[in-house]
């Protein structure tokens, strides 16, 4: 009776090329980084003698929230000057995984693997340069053998720490956000065909049934506004963390 | 008669592929859950008897449910690998 004609991944994923290899996922993150660059070059120009208003004032705000929530927990003081860096980064993944349940668009740039893949090697370079810039060849001791342990574990240490800090790091980043994202992807999709195999399938004695995943899926939706913001705030923070890190040796 | 068998055989390779998908995503989200549930009643917890550090523990959390969810999304993504 529920026979739903479930699509294959791929073609939940794809759309027809608008141009040879330019898609509509290539239009959402040049347009997230359009947008993104545009409203904080916009409050850049504003006034800022006066109290901030309109656009402005919603580039402090998100700032404020940059630096509060994410630096000063993560790094203190010290990593305020990484506040350009995160904030492009959080600005970027936000406007990419808001389109997810933005209609007509309805798909996160960030559910397939590229982008994500490209912000977590970017975060990975940036950390071990900055551990290398601070601590010299240092970083490489601190972080492969770290101190305070007997002599005869390194053996097992120092492989551990190795994968976990040079190799997990990265893949996790991406797996995080992109799977968050293609999850939410995939439950909307799911939540839609059932609504409409139940309305249109041909059974009047079902319409009435298609109303629960209808309040499923716009429950859902509201739920992927979070799990957008969420997921941006969490890669941001972890970038922080990682950088913070290798700034700081572990005393 | 040849064809059959193996259109038969590919028939339940996929279904074992399907069932096989479940049972490991299934398994997979065992362990993040117990765990988000263990760090996120602690953190009330803590939240509660301190208010004022809500802000830190908040920030705490949040990292901590990042790393404890990798695994279920992990398990997600092999779903997807052998399921789909």
């Amino acid at each position: 009776m529920f026979a739903l004609e479930f699509p294959p991944i791929n073609e939940i994923l794809r759309w027809s090329d608008l141009f040879p290899s330019f898609n509509k996922i290539a239009i959402i993150t040049v347009a997230a980084a359009l947008i993104g660059s545009l409203i904080f070059l916009l409050a850049g120009n504003a006034d800022g003698s006066k109290a901030p208003k309109g656009v402005r004032n919603f580039a402090e705000a998100i700032v404020e929230f940059i630096e509060g929530q994410i630096i000063m927990p993560t790094m203190g003081r010290d990593g305020l000057g990484w506040t350009p860096f995160l904030l492009s980064i959080f600005s970027f993944i936000y406007l990419c995984n808001v389109p997810g349940i933005i209609p007509v668009l309805q798909m996160p740039a960030t559910a397939r693997m590229a982008i994500p893949l490209f912000l977590s090697l970017l975060v990975w370079v940036v950390f071990i340069g900055v551990g290398f810039k601070h601590q010299g060849l240092g970083y490489l001791k601190n972080s492969l053998f770290p101190p305070g342990v007997p002599g005869p574990l390194y053996i097992l240490v120092t492989p551990i720490e190795f994968i976990s800090t040079f190799l997990v790091r990265p893949f996790s980043l991406t797996v995080r956000l992109f799977a968050n994202m293609l999850a939410g992807h995939i439950l909307l999709v799911t939540f839609a065909l059932l609504t409409k195999e139940l309305v249109q399938g041909g059974n009047i004695a079902l319409v009435p049934v298609g109303i629960l995943p209808f309040f499923m899926l716009v429950f859902l939706t509201a739920f992927e506004v979070l799990v957008a913001f969420l997921q941006a705030y969490i890669f941001t923070i972890l970038a922080a963390v990682y950088i913070g890190g290798a700034a700081h040796p572990e005393h | 008669m040849e064809a059959f068998t193996i259109l038969a055989q590919e028939a339940d390779k996929a279904a074992a592929a399907a069932s096989s998908a479940g049972f490991a995503y299934g398994l997979a989200a065992i362990g993040p859950g117990i765990g988000i549930g263990y760090l996120v009643g602690k953190s009330v917890e803590a939240m509660a008897r301190q208010p004022e550090a809500a802000g830190m523990v908040r920030t705490t959390m949040f990292l901590g449910i990042a790393f404890t969810e990798a695994l279920a999304l992990i398990g997600f993504v092999v779903f997807i690998l052998i399921g789909l």
